[in-house]
């Protein structure tokens, strides 16, 4: 069955306390998810008292703070600070979104800061991204063809189709809104998840692909495209603004459009 | 503990080719199911609280018997399919699973069988 209690070694617990430097005038508490595979002990949510006035605007900036000036064991990924790499997605005050696009000031009360939901932890806030990574491999994410290109020049491709994938290419694969999917959650081993979902629909949208049948074959299962069940937790928590329970609305046309 | 890389694990078995179907079907007796559940809902009031006499009349109009027939069969189909999804949504043993599916679907078609079976008896009285 489906778990929804945390198994006991899962249980958070309550963690230390740095306190601000002392004159600090805009002080926020930042409680941030704590567990390493080094010992045994059991997760905990580590309290940073930050002064805003010292501090950049978003959450990542904050977090680099932490690491930089008070722990340095705060493990978390980041590298362009500008949400176009995808590596600080978190869950921030309740909802997945990046680090570096998410402002501080969004947030009233603490802010919470935890790995993305329902993935194995390596430490801290690094979750292991391995299955959802293997699941985009398996959706074969490259322009498939059977025509060879013009010797001379690119295959070529019209504005009105290339409008049409708009919404799709500018998704950077955080993985915010499979981890937000309780669909995912209960069924992550089988079920694809919207951002590979959304990627598979970018190669059926693309006017250039001649391999949409054998995707749509490989697709249609009552596992990894059918547990969808339309609850847009994904659209709602795309920090990029992007569609996926349309794309995966998409896909199922489509396999009603090859019935006949 | 066995060792299967990633990919390996991702695709499995491969697709089982199926789903559509089902999604199709889920959606049609939906659709039915709309305007007959509030055409049967009306005409309960209407003869609620009526005589077994005048319920035999009622339900032998072949027109009433053939709408509540429907409405029978759309909604065991219906139920039955909601009910196959949240038992794969939510069962994970495979044994447990596919046993539930097989009751849940044996289920449905003798309740489905056994209303259908009572409005016949109602409707032609035999």
């Amino acid at each position: 069955m489906a778990e929804f209690t945390l198994p006991k070694n899962s249980k958070v617990g309550v963690g230390k306390t740095v306190k601000a430097p002392a004159g600090a005038a805009k002080v926020k508490n930042f409680k941030v998810y704590r567990w390493s595979p080094d010992d045994d002990k059991n997760p905990t949510l580590d309290t940073f008292e930050i002064d805003l006035n010292d501090c950049g605007p978003m959450v990542l900036d904050a977090l680099i703070k932490i690491k930089n000036e008070i722990d340095a064991t705060v493990t978390f990924r980041r590298s362009c600070r500008e949400g176009i790499c995808g590596s600080c997605a978190m869950n921030i005050d309740g909802t997945n979104t990046l680090a570096c696009l998410k402002p501080i000031e969004d947030v009233k009360g603490d802010v919470k800061v935890y790995p993305l939901p329902h993935m194995p932890v390596v430490k801290d806030l690094v979750p292991d991204l391995s299955q959802a990574y293997a699941q985009l491999a398996s959706i074969e994410p490259w322009l498939k063809t059977v025509t060879q290109p013009p010797p001379d020049s690119e295959r070529l491709q019209s504005p009105d189709d290339r409008a049409k994938l708009d919404g799709l290419w500018e998704c950077i694969l955080c993985f915010c809104c499979t981890t937000s999917c309780p669909s995912y959650w209960w069924n992550g081993d089988r079920y694809l998840g919207p951002a590979v979902l959304l990627q598979a629909y970018r190669w059926l949208a693309d006017s250039r692909d001649e391999g949409k049948g054998e995707r749509l074959d490989a697709l249609e299962d009552p596992f990894r495209l059918y547990r969808c069940h339309t609850i847009m937790n994904c659209t709602k928590t795309c920090p990029k603004g992007l569609n996926p329970a349309k794309a995966i609305a998409e896909i199922k046309k489509m396999m009603v459009e090859r019935q006949g | 503990m066995t060792m299967i890389n990633p990919l390996a694990r991702v695709r499995g078995l491969g697709s089982a080719k199926e789903g559509t179907h089902h999604w199709i079907a889920q959606r049609m007796t939906a659709v039915a199911l709309i305007p007959l559940m509030i055409w049967f809902v009306f005409s309960l009031t209407c003869i609620l609280g009526s005589d077994l006499a005048a319920v035999k009349a009622w339900i032998g109009s072949p027109f009433n018997a053939v709408l509540t027939i429907l409405m029978l069969v759309a909604g065991f189909h219906h139920a039955q399919l909601g009910l196959q999804v949240v038992i794969e949504d939510y069962v994970h043993g495979h044994g447990c699973k596919i046993a539930l599916l097989w009751f849940v679907k044996g289920a449905a078609i003798f309740f489905a069988v056994a209303a259908v079976f009572s409005v016949v008896k109602l409707a032609i009285g035999v």
